[in-house]
């Protein structure tokens, strides 16, 4: 692997203590935004969740790397596993939009199907 | 068989594939633990579009800080305290295993079957955090894969009636979630008065939440939870392996126990993700 033993070990727990600072200040940062902490502080949504999505890829990419060892890899292997893996989170980014799409377009046949209603109403 | 049994135990070192070049230079079987996490990533994916996908097409949503915010003991509105604890388990559980590895590299037979031992217990740990978790979801707050009893307010208003832990006159604004209570075996579904907005002056009662969500719930956590579980089973069958000195004899750096923990970090990785999905956002 290219370490030695205490080296490797070394590597672990640094890797573990910043897994494990990352996760606070996931929790903290979320609490914070959602203003539970600081009475009548938020922050807008678009923010906590970019923040925290960053924050999850980072912790990703370190037991990828450093836990699963895909550091020491060739690029073949990394590439075959990493880019269906991209196009996998892309693809939950990609439906959550269409999910938000699904909702507007409910809301306008709803109004539209009000709208029908009354003018009937009205015609009689 | 006979010439297998040669290259697995032969004195000189063993080439990982026979015959051919060996693809990306691994093992056999590293490199298809690695296919088989990306299949299986597959399907988490499907379940995590699906979730997505529902979650935003919905009006409204019950807030998680508002549904996972209990703790043993009869600990109440302190979110996300008790799924980070589970959280920092897993992680534990996860640096346990690298431990276990990198023993394993040492050939150090006592070190791994220790460091093994304690990601088994890690695990186990897990899954007893997510049985009080479901205990308390499905046994008192009576949420199933069909009734969501969780909802959140889409309008301000005033309660009209006594309920579990609300009283007659308190208020409430838009954005905040509510549990429907049972009471005799029935959901009571609370009158209020709307106070605010297009609707007001209205007499409404507390609706149950978007069905898919306890369905989501159940199945992407229960999904995780039973690869805990399997996992907890193959490191227990690996560690007594390993105990029994199988590892030692193939001389191949424990092996067996770097593909388990390939396993065991995936399922710390996906837990990442549905923490950030489920609770976090």
């Amino acid at each position: 692997m290219g370490h030695s033993y205490s080296e490797s070990k070394q590597i672990a727990t640094k890797t573990i203590s910043i897994l494990a600072v990352i996760t606070i200040a996931e929790v903290v940062f979320a609490l914070t935004g959602k203003g539970y902490i600081i009475d009548g502080f938020h922050m807008p949504h678009w923010l906590i969740g970019g923040v925290m999505i960053i924050m999850s890829v980072v912790k990703a990419y370190l037991i990828i790397y450093e836990f699963m060892h895909m550091k020491y890899e060739v690029p073949g292997l990394v590439r075959t596993v990493l880019i269906p893996t991209l196009l996998l989170v892309w693809a939950i980014i990609a439906f959550t939009y269409e999910g938000s799409y699904w909702q507007n377009s409910r809301a306008k046949v709803r109004n539209l199907k009000s709208v029908a209603s009354t003018e009937q109403v009205e015609h009689h | 068989m006979a010439s297998e049994t040669v290259s697995l135990h032969g004195d000189h070192a063993a080439p990982t594939w026979s015959g051919g070049a060996e693809p990306f230079k691994a093992s056999y079987g590293k490199l298809m633990m690695w296919y088989f996490l990306l299949s299986d990533a597959f399907t988490f994916a499907g379940f995590l579009i699906a979730y997505g996908a529902l979650r935003f097409s919905m009006p409204t949503w019950p807030v998680p800080d508002f549904v996972f915010s209990s703790l043993p003991g009869g600990i109440h509105h302190k979110p996300l305290i008790f799924v980070t604890i589970m959280t920092f388990v897993l992680l534990a559980s996860s640096f346990t295993m690298v431990r276990a590895v990198q023993e394993g590299q040492q050939e150090n037979k006592r070190g791994v079957v220790k460091w093994m031992l304690l990601t088994i217990v890690g695990g186990l740990m897990f899954l007893g955090c997510q049985a009080w978790e479901w205990t308390t979801l499905i046994g008192t707050e009576h949420m199933t894969i069909k009734v969501n009893p969780f909802g959140t307010h889409t309008e301000s208003g005033v309660y009209l009636q006594d309920g579990h832990d609300v009283k007659k006159g308190d208020t409430f604004t838009a954005g905040h979630s509510y549990l429907i209570h049972q009471h005799d075996g029935h959901f009571q579904h609370l009158a209020y008065e709307v106070t605010d907005g297009p609707n007001k002056g209205q007499i409404k009662k507390l609706e149950f939440g978007p069905k898919a969500f306890g369905a989501l719930f159940f199945f992407i956590t229960g999904f995780h939870g039973f690869h805990v579980f399997s996992g907890v089973a193959f490191l227990l069958i690996i560690c007594l392996n390993a105990a029994s000195g199988l590892y030692e004899k193939r001389k191949n750096k424990y092996e067996m126990v770097e593909k388990i923990g390939l396993y065991w970090h995936f399922v710390d990785l996906v837990w990442v993700f549905v923490f950030l999905l489920f609770y976090l956002l």
